[in-house]
C-alpha cells in the first residue's frame, strides 16, 4: 500500500537534477517569437489615442497588436465581463495592458514596447478602499450575512468595544512567473502550453478572444514553478494575448513576464479595511458582532465576489457568535485587480475575530487562550453564521493537545517572568487556531473527472482535472491508483493536466485538488478493477469478490496471476481497458442571495504556538520557536501535508510580517521587485519548528478519509503576528492593545512600541 | 566564445557578448536547470557556481565570465548517482513545485564545501540569497543538518 505512506514527490528526482520541466523549459518551436506588453502611464484616464509607430518600427518587432486586433470578444474577466484583455479607451491601472509587442527576442519586444507616445486625459485616481467606499465606487453589490438582533444586543452588552483595523495584501511571487506558449495547428486550432491553476478557464477564455469553439483550442499544464491562487484567473490576460497573437502571426508565440512586469500587471491578495464593534458579556465572552470589511478589489471584479464570500464565511473562524452583522464592500480602486491567494479571502475574514478576541482579552486581563477557548465551537449543533452546522469540531481536543506538548502556560509564565525583567527585549506568545470550510462556495464547481488507461504491459497512465503546482496532488493521485490497481508506482504516470482529455474542469483551488480528483481517479481505477475481477471471475469460475489486486499481481480464489497477464488476456476477450472516473461532492447546496446554506462538505482544522523575541529599540524580532498541530485528515502522504502545513504557515506569518505592497500617489506599485518586496527567507524559519498531524479521520466518506491541506495551514502563520502584538504590549504592561496593522514589518513593530510607551507616561 | 562548464569546455556560437549567462545556459547551451525568476539577482533561482561561489547567472554577462570555471545542476550528479546535497534533498523531501530547488542545492554545496558543519548563523547568511515561495526551508534545514551530520 502507498497511499498513507510519506513517499516522495513524484518529481523529486527530476526536481533535484534540474531534469523538471517548466513551460518556460520546452524546447523552442519553429520560429517562435516573444510578446511583451505596454500599457497605461497613468492609473486613470482615457485613452485619446497612443502612437506606435516607434514600436513598430524597433529592431525585432514583427508585430504590434491592440485591441482592434482582437478578433473575438476583448475580455478575460473569469466571472464578470469587465477585464479589457488590451484597454482601448478606458485605463484603469498604471501598467495596463494597452498593447501587445511581438519580436524575435523578450528583449527585443521589452525594449520596442517603451517606445509607445501616449496621448491620455488623466483623471483623478482613487488608490485605497475606504476612499472608493466613501465615492460609493463598488465592482460588485455589497454582501451581508446576519443572525440575530445585533443592534439590540450590542446596545445591552455589558462591554462594547470598536475599533479600525487594516491588512495589507500580498504578492503571490511564485518564482516562475505567468508564461504561455501557444502555437498554431491545422484549420484554426490552437495548440497551449501555460503554467496555470485553470487550463479549462484559458481554454474557454482563448476560445472567446479568438472567437472560436473551445473544441479548437488545447490547453496543457504539466507543473507550475508555485500558483498559490495568483495563476486562477490572472493567468489569462497572457494566455490570451499568446494565443492572439500566435493567431494572427500564424506562428507559436510565448509570453514569459518579466518579474517587474509579473508584479504590476497581476493581481495579488486583497488588501481589507475593516470597522468592527463587538458587545460581550463582563467575562469577555462575544454576544455580537459588527464588521464590516471594506476589501482593495482593484479596478475590476475579478473573483472578489467570491474572495469576499469566503471571507464573510471564515469571520466566525473556529467561534460560535450568537448575533453577527457581517458586511464586505468589494471597493473599486485605481490599481490592479486583486485576485485568488491561498486562503481565498478566508485568512483576511478569520484574521478580523482573532484581533477582537486578542483585544478584549487583554482588556479583561485574561489570557487570551482562555478567551479563546471559551468561545470554540463544541458540539455539532452549533452553526455558523451562514446557517451550517459544525459537524465533528475537533479544535477543543487539538488546542488540548498542543497546550500540552508545546508546553503553552509554563512558557507563559516564564515569558511573563523575563519581561519584567529585560529592559530591551521582549518576547512574545500566542496560540491561534484555525477552522476551514473545504469546498468551493460555488456549489457546481466542486466536481471533478479522471482517465485511468491501463496499456497491454500492464503499465498505466492516469489523468485528472487538477493541476500539479507542488503541493503533490500527482504524487497523491498516483498513490491512490496504484493501490486500487494493486501495482507499483513506478509502472504508473500522472499525465500533464489536458482540456482536451478532462473537460470542463474546475480550477485547481479552494483546497480541493485531491478531494475532488482524486476521488474521481479512484473511482476509474475502481471500475477497471472491477472489470478486470469479474473477467478473471468468469474465466475461472470464482467469486470477483475473492480476488485482491496487490504487489503487482491479482490473487485469491486458488488463482494467482501478475497483472499485466491478466490485462492481456482481458485485453484478447474484448474488456475494455480504461475508464473514465467522475465526483461531485455531495450535500452541498447555497443560497447566494442570503448567504445561506451548507457550502462546505467539512472543515479542516488546526492550531499553532509561536513565540517571538521583539528589539524594542529597533522593532526587530525573530520567530524563536513554533508548534503546530494539524488536521488533514487521515493523511494521504504525510511527507506532502506537512510540507504544505510547513509552507503555508511560512506563508502567512510572510503575510502578516514581512511582506508589504507599496503603492505611490501616482497608483504606480513602488515593491515590484524581490529588492523591495520581501518575501520570507531560510533565515525567518523557527530556530525551533515543530509540526505534527492531528489523528483523527474525517467523519465525512472523503478519499480514504483524508482532508484539504493546501490552504488552511496559512492561518496558522496568524500566531506569529499575535506573538509579536503580546511582546509589544508587555512594554506597556500587558494591559493596553498595540495598534498593530498588518504587515507588522520591523518598522510597525517599533511605531506601536513607541505607541504602548506613549500609553504607559 | 568558450566556457568552462561542469568539468568540460563549451563553445557557445551566435550569442551576443552582452547576454547574461542565465540565457547563454539556457537558449544557447540547452542547460536548463538555472531559472529564471527575477533578472536582477535578488531571488536566486538561476545561481551557478562561479569559482566555487553561488552567483546569481541573471546579473553577469557571459563574456566577463573569463576563465573561470561554471559549475550548473547538470553537473552535479557523478557516474556513481546524485551528489550527496541531491540525494539529502530527495531523502528529506524538500522540493515542492521545485523551481527554486537547483539555486538551493548549488548554495548548499558551495556552503558545504566551505564548511562542512555550518552554524545556523551561517547557513541563514548563505542561503538566504535563495527564495522559496512553497516554504521549504525547515526541510533545507534539515537536509543541511544531516549532511552535516555525516
Amino acid at each position: 500500500m502507498s497511499v498513507g505512506t510519506a513517499l516522495p514527490h513524484e518529481s523529486a528526482a527530476l526536481h533535484v537534477s534540474g531534469e523538471a520541466l517548466f513551460v518556460d523549459d520546452r524546447r523552442a518551436l519553429e520560429g517562435e517569437l516573444h510578446l511583451a506588453v505596454g500599457g497605461s502611464p497613468v492609473a486613470h484616464g482615457r485613452l485619446r489615442a497612443v502612437d506606435l509607430s516607434a514600436v513598430r518600427a524597433a529592431p525585432g518587432v514583427r508585430a504590434v497588436l491592440t485591441a482592434e486586433d482582437i478578433p473575438g470578444r476583448n475580455d478575460c474577466g473569469p466571472i464578470v465581463e469587465d477585464d479589457p484583455i488590451l484597454a482601448a479607451e478606458a485605463l484603469r491601472f498604471v501598467g495596463q495592458p494597452v498593447f501587445a509587442v511581438v519580436a524575435d527576442s523578450q528583449r527585443l519586444a521589452r525594449q520596442a514596447a517603451r517606445l509607445a507616445k501616449f496621448d491620455i486625459v488623466e483623471l483623478p485616481a482613487i488608490l485605497d478602499a475606504r476612499s472608493a467606499h466613501e465615492r460609493g465606487e463598488f465592482v460588485l453589490p455589497p454582501q451581508v450575512i446576519r443572525r440575530g438582533d445585533t443592534e439590540s444586543v450590542l446596545r445591552n452588552a455589558a462591554r462594547r468595544y470598536s475599533g479600525r483595523l487594516w491588512v495589507g495584501g500580498q504578492e503571490h511571487f511564485y518564482l516562475e512567473g505567468q508564461i504561455t506558449v501557444a502555437a498554431p495547428g491545422e484549420d484554426g486550432q490552437m495548440e497551449v502550453w501555460c503554467s496555470t491553476q485553470h487550463p479549462s478557464e484559458m481554454q474557454r477564455l482563448i476560445a472567446a478572444a479568438l472567437g472560436r469553439d473551445a473544441g479548437q483550442i488545447r490547453v496543457e499544464t504539466r507543473r507550475m514553478g508555485g500558483g498559490f491562487g495568483g495563476k486562477e484567473s490572472q493567468s489569462a490576460q497572457f494566455a490570451c494575448l499568446a494565443a492572439i497573437a500566435a493567431d494572427a502571426l500564424g506562428c507559436p508565440v510565448k509570453c514569459r513576464l518579466d518579474r517587474d512586469d509579473d508584479m504590476r500587471l497581476t493581481g495579488k491578495r486583497h488588501a481589507v479595511e475593516y470597522d468592527y464593534e463587538v458587545g460581550c458579556d463582563s467575562d469577555g465572552r462575544i454576544q455580537a458582532l459588527q464588521l464590516r470589511m471594506l476589501f482593495d478589489a482593484g479596478h475590476s471584479a475579478d473573483l472578489s465576489g467570491p474572495v469576499a464570500t469566503r471571507a464573510l464565511c471564515h469571520v466566525d473562524n473556529a467561534y460560535f457568535l450568537p448575533a453577527v452583522d457581517l458586511k464586505a464592500h468589494s471597493c473599486r480602486t485605481h490599481k490592479v485587480s486583486n485576485t485568488a491567494f491561498r486562503g481565498f479571502g478566508g485568512p483576511q475574514g478569520a484574521f478580523a475575530i482573532e484581533y477582537i478576541l486578542d483585544d478584549i482579552a487583554r482588556d479583561r486581563g485574561v489570557d487570551a487562550l482562555d478567551l479563546r477557548k471559551a468561545h470554540f465551537y463544541s458540539d455539532g449543533a452549533q452553526t455558523t453564521p451562514y446557517g451550517q452546522p459544525v459537524e465533528a469540531p475537533l479544535i477543543g481536543r487539538i488546542v488540548e493537545e498542543l497546550e500540552q506538548s508545546s508546553d503553552y502556560r509554563a512558557r507563559r509564565a516564564a515569558i511573563d517572568a523575563f519581561n519584567r525583567d529585560s529592559p530591551v527585549l521582549r518576547r512574545g506568545l500566542a496560540l491561534t487556531p484555525v477552522k476551514f470550510g473545504i469546498s468551493f462556495n460555488v456549489v457546481h464547481f466542486n466536481q471533478a473527472g479522471a482517465l485511468v488507461q491501463i496499456y497491454l504491459d500492464g503499465s498505466v497512465r492516469v489523468n485528472h482535472g487538477g493541476t500539479e503546482m507542488g503541493q503533490g496532488l500527482h504524487t497523491k493521485i498516483g498513490q491512490l491508483v496504484a493501490d486500487e490497481l494493486g501495482i507499483g508506482l513506478e509502472r504508473l504516470r500522472v499525465t500533464a493536466t489536458d482540456t482536451g482529455k478532462i473537460p470542463n474542469t474546475s480550477a485547481t483551488a479552494a483546497s480541493t485538488g485531491s478531494d475532488l480528483n482524486g476521488m474521481a481517479a479512484l473511482r476509474a481505477a475502481h471500475t477497471l478493477r472491477r472489470r478486470l475481477a469479474d473477467f478473471v471471475a468468469a474465466r475461472e469460475g470464482i467469486d470477483a469478490a475473492l480476488l485482491e489486486f496487490a504487489d503487482g499481481r491479482v490473487c485469491g480464489g486458488g488463482f494467482d496471476a501478475p497483472f499485466e497477464q491478466v490485462v492481456r488476456q482481458a485485453y484478447g476477450h474484448r474488456v475494455q481497458l480504461w475508464s473514465d472516473g467522475f465526483y461531485a461532492t455531495p450535500d452541498l447546496h447555497w443560497d447566494r442571495e442570503r448567504l445561506q446554506g451548507h457550502p462546505f462538505y467539512y472543515f479542516a482544522w488546526g492550531a499553532a504556538v509561536s513565540e517571538v523575541a521583539i528589539d524594542t529599540l529597533t522593532g526587530e524580532y525573530r520567530i524563536l520557536r513554533a508548534d503546530l498541530l494539524h488536521d488533514a485528515g487521515r493523511s494521504l502522504n504525510p511527507a506532502i501535508d506537512i510540507g504544505q502545513i510547513e509552507g503555508g504557515f511560512v506563508q502567512g506569518a510572510g503575510w502578516l510580517t514581512r511582506e508589504e505592497l507599496h503603492w505611490n500617489e501616482r497608483g504606480e506599485l513602488l515593491t515590484h521587485a524581490p529588492s523591495t518586496y520581501k518575501i520570507p527567507a531560510v533565515s525567518d524559519t523557527p530556530a525551533d519548528f515543530r509540526v505534527r498531524l492531528f489523528d483523527a479521520d474525517n467523519h465525512r466518506p472523503t478519499v480514504m478519509r483524508s482532508k484539504a491541506v493546501g490552504e488552511p495551514p496559512l492561518l496558522l502563520g496568524f500566531s506569529v503576528f499575535f506573538a509579536l502584538r503580546d511582546a509589544i504590549a508587555s512594554v506597556g504592561g500587558g494591559r493596553v492593545s498595540p495598534p498593530l496593522d498588518a504587515p507588522a514589518t520591523p518598522e510597525a513593530v517599533l511605531r506601536a512600541v513607541e505607541a504602548c510607551r506613549g500609553g504607559t507616561g | 566564445m568558450k566556457l568552462r562548464i561542469n568539468g568540460g569546455q563549451q563553445e557557445v556560437e551566435g550569442a551576443d557578448p552582452d547576454t547574461p549567462l542565465l540565457w547563454v545556459l539556457r537558449d544557447h547551451l540547452g542547460m536548463l536547470g538555472a531559472k529564471y525568476g527575477c533578472g536582477i539577482g535578488q531571488c536566486g533561482a538561476c545561481t551557478v557556481l562561479i569559482d566555487g561561489e553561488p552567483t546569481p547567472s541573471c546579473l553577469i554577462r557571459a563574456a566577463d565570465v573569463g576563465d573561470a570555471h561554471i559549475e550548473t545542476i547538470e553537473g552535479l550528479a557523478g557516474d556513481d548517482g546524485l551528489h550527496p546535497v541531491q540525494q539529502a534533498w530527495i531523502d528529506e523531501q524538500v522540493p515542492q513545485c521545485g523551481y527554486c530547488q537547483s539555486g538551493q542545492i548549488l548554495t548548499a554545496v558551495a556552503l558545504l564545501r566551505n564548511n562542512p558543519q555550518p552554524s545556523r548563523d551561517e547557513i541563514d547568511r548563505k542561503m538566504s540569497a535563495v527564495l522559496c515561495r512553497c516554504g521549504s526551508y525547515p526541510r533545507i534545514l534539515k537536509a543541511i543538518a544531516k549532511l552535516s551530520e555525516e
